[in-house]
């Protein structure tokens, strides 16, 4: 009895390995690598829907040149040594697209071992889609032709955030309260940069930086910058250290307008709630009120996925899908090489306007919108009631920033 | 200025006093059965989750009693049926039954209520200015957290001090044989304290939860500042957790307003430092930045010179 019935376990595993093995030959292979366990899944797990969704949309539209797309998924807890690891067997899955987003330190790791990678595997070629890691250095001192970035990097959110700040006419005193690392520090430099050259009248009454994730308590920052006479305060802040501060404003009657990166970001409206009507404001590629009626794909994917959390907030992941399949039709080939030579200088039309894809640093430039929080809107988001206003549409071709890119590519 | 230091350090109470309500229900587990309870703020995130999910039936005031009763029976399902088998082998398998548990509790709060915090906003009902100052106003509900806080210290005080059943606790810790041999059920009155520590973590999380964030890392959030204010009060002395909690908060508070570094000091001494200077990087950090580690800076300082804590009674 024992016997037979390993040795069924071992025909089903081989009958098992057959089938998961069988439809490998035709296919490309999309490694999704982000955390999908531990603090940071809620994003990881969130974006892996927009994968999900946006590859049967992708089979559905008939592939890639014909071929169908698989997607893989690797958890890499938003740690650099994890994703490496996750790479390796990604590489050896057969896969030869990655994609990523959350954190910057871990596309750094990713982006430089591709390099690596691909200078030592010529004929086997990987390309590395970013969706969401921002730090100006992928697509300036660091940026090589394997990589490429469709989220508008901080510095490009920065200056369409102050160019907002400067139409404010009645904004005297600006406080900067950023995260004390190198994202955190990005923002507070920008914002100063900018701010200076676009309204040298406008005085920086604060400019404070806080551990990473390690405060509970604002209300002290807070009571500095009430007392600092501050009515705008600029902010990179995510997660705990964004709603915790939001929060601890509210309580402590503090009246000023919010410039966000991610006040949108998952999970942010739920918490920040009606606390964020009229002052919360953000930087994004889109939000659910940025068109008249809500994007076809948004809307198909709330249908499918029916979950609080399900937003479709990575619009830009609809923009990648849309730029690669474009390259992969001019290229008609689905040769990573070919494919990132054709993504150069591609452009697509999205619903909310013309994206391009620079050649000189890869470097998607799309609309942006800058919104605020909101109880008077056509559609919310993650089932508040609240959602975001268009306060203003940057054009895509305002959004580009100077580069110091020098692209080597092959040859 | 007069407006500021009122503030910080008005908002330094309340935040010392949120860390004692935190940080009680450990102590009095510590003190009274030896266990270093690792889930107890995991018992808080439980408290915040049901007096969420209560409140949404039958309003704010009720779910402020019935979920912390709702944690200290959880509590006391965990030390009838865990914490007590734990125990005899020992104080290692103690710690790594309770670590184990908050892994659990974390787990299942992820599968009921999912990863991102919920909309857990202050409740409607206590939603307006307590008073003004200053012209701002100041939320009730921030009166009403440093009153439950001050409440549970003297029920805590009181109740182990002047009370008989607080004298049969004291005497089960140290003399159990002579307490069961006197006829009190000692492993009871082990349920009874797990229970009652457990409830107040849960009491703390109604509050906390609307006060901070309702999401399942707030257990990890929390957990190493209570343990601070636990070892610096002196393991086991509630007042010394009252006063380690108030040092802490207003500490904290003010640190943050000090905009001062090194350099500022350097320079009020006429000593010359440059940005070339060795170790510039250092001098360069303001008070303000450094504000919240310097509880952990406490916790080591303390451990070195005093290793019982302000008040407690033993070498640890």
């Amino acid at each position: 009895m024992r016997g037979s019935s390993s040795r069924d376990t071992c025909i089903w595993l081989a009958l098992a390995a057959t089938l998961l093995a069988a439809p490998a030959a035709a296919e490309v292979k999309f490694a999704y690598i982000d955390p999908l366990s531990g603090g940071a899944a809620s994003a990881g797990i969130n974006a892996q829907k927009h994968m999900t969704y946006l590859v049967d949309r992708l089979n559905a539209a008939g592939g890639l040149n014909g071929e169908k797309v698989q997607l893989i998924s690797y958890d890499n807890k938003v740690d650099p040594q994890e994703s490496l690891i996750a790479l390796k067997k990604a590489l050896d899955d057969g896969a030869r697209f990655v994609f990523q987003g959350n954190g910057s330190a871990v596309a750094l790791a990713i982006t430089d071992a591709v390099l690596k990678y691909n200078e030592r595997n010529p004929g086997k070629e990987v390309l590395y889609f970013n969706y969401a890691a921002v730090d100006p250095a992928l697509t300036n001192e660091k940026c090589n032709f394997w990589h490429f970035r469709f989220d508008d990097d901080a510095d490009m959110k920065m200056a369409a955030l102050t160019d907002a700040i400067a139409k404010q006419p009645l904004t005297k005193n600006v406080y900067l309260i950023n995260q004390d690392y190198s994202f955190g520090r990005a923002v507070a430099a920008a914002a100063k940069k900018m701010l200076t050259e676009k309204r040298p009248d406008i005085k920086i009454v604060g400019d404070e930086l806080h551990p990473l994730q390690k405060v509970q308590d604002f209300s002290p920052y807070v009571a500095k910058i009430k007392a600092s006479g501050a009515d705008t305060v600029i902010t990179g802040n995510w997660s705990n250290d964004m709603l915790l501060l939001i929060k601890a404003g509210k309580d402590a009657g503090l009246k000023v307008n919010w410039y966000t990166y991610y006040g949108g970001a998952l999970g942010a409206p739920s918490a920040i709630g009606k606390d964020g009507i009229g002052i919360v404001k953000q930087i994004s590629e889109y939000h659910n009120n940025a068109l008249p009626e809500l994007d076809p794909d948004v809307a198909a994917f709330k249908k499918r996925f029916t979950g609080k959390d399900d937003e479709f907030g990575y619009y830009r992941l609809k923009t990648t899908f849309d730029m690669i399949a474009a390259a992969a039709n001019k290229a008609k080939s689905n040769d990573p090489v070919k494919l990132a030579r054709a993504l150069e200088g591609i452009k697509v039309m999205t619903t909310v306007g013309e994206a391009e894809m620079r050649a000189d640093n890869h470097q998607i430039l799309q609309p942006m919108f800058v919104s605020t929080f909101s109880d008077n809107v056509k559609f919310d988001v993650e089932k508040t009631g609240l959602g975001f206003k268009t306060d203003s549409k940057i054009n895509a071709k305002d959004t580009a920033l100077p580069t110091t890119c020098k692209m080597q590519r092959p040859s | 200025m007069l407006e500021l230091i009122v503030f910080s350090l008005l908002n330094g109470i309340v935040y010392g006093l949120l860390l004692f309500m935190l940080s009680s229900g450990l102590t009095l587990i510590w003190s009274m059965m030896g266990v270093l309870n690792f889930a107890h703020a995991s018992m808080f995130m439980l408290g915040a989750y049901f007096s969420y999910q209560i409140a949404r039936y039958i309003g704010f005031w009720p779910a402020l009693v019935v979920a912390p009763l709702l944690v200290g029976a959880i509590g006391a399902a965990v030390e009838r049926y865990g914490l007590r088998h734990a125990h005899k082998h020992g104080a290692v398998a103690e710690i790594l039954f309770t670590f184990g548990l908050a892994y659990l509790i974390a787990e299942f709060v992820v599968m009921l209520w999912g990863r991102n915090p919920i909309a857990n906003g202050v409740p409607a009902v206590i939603d307006f200015p307590a008073f003004t100052l200053f012209g701002t106003s100041y939320p009730f509900y921030k009166a009403l957290m440093m009153a439950i806080s001050v409440g549970m210290f003297a029920f805590l005080y009181l109740g182990l001090k002047r009370t008989r059943i607080g004298l049969i606790i004291r005497a089960s810790l140290t003399h159990p044989n002579m307490v069961s041999a006197l006829g009190h059920d000692v492993p009871r009155i082990f349920v009874l304290v797990f229970a009652v520590g457990s409830a107040l973590a849960g009491l703390a999380g109604v509050i906390g939860g609307f006060a901070l964030l309702t999401e399942p890392n707030m257990a990890a959030a929390l957990g190493p500042i209570v343990f601070v204010v636990v070892v610096v009060g002196g393991l086991g002395s509630i007042p010394g957790a009252l006063i380690a909690s108030m040092v802490i908060g207003i500490v904290q508070t003010f640190a943050v307003a000090l905009d001062y570094s090194l350099l500022d000091l350097f320079g009020a001494l006429n000593v010359q430092v440059s940005r070339g200077s060795p170790l510039y990087e250092i001098y360069s950090i303001k008070i303000a930045q450094a504000a919240p580690i310097i509880p952990y800076l406490l916790l080591v300082l303390m451990l070195i010179l005093r290793p019982k804590g302000l008040m407690g009674t033993r070498e640890t």
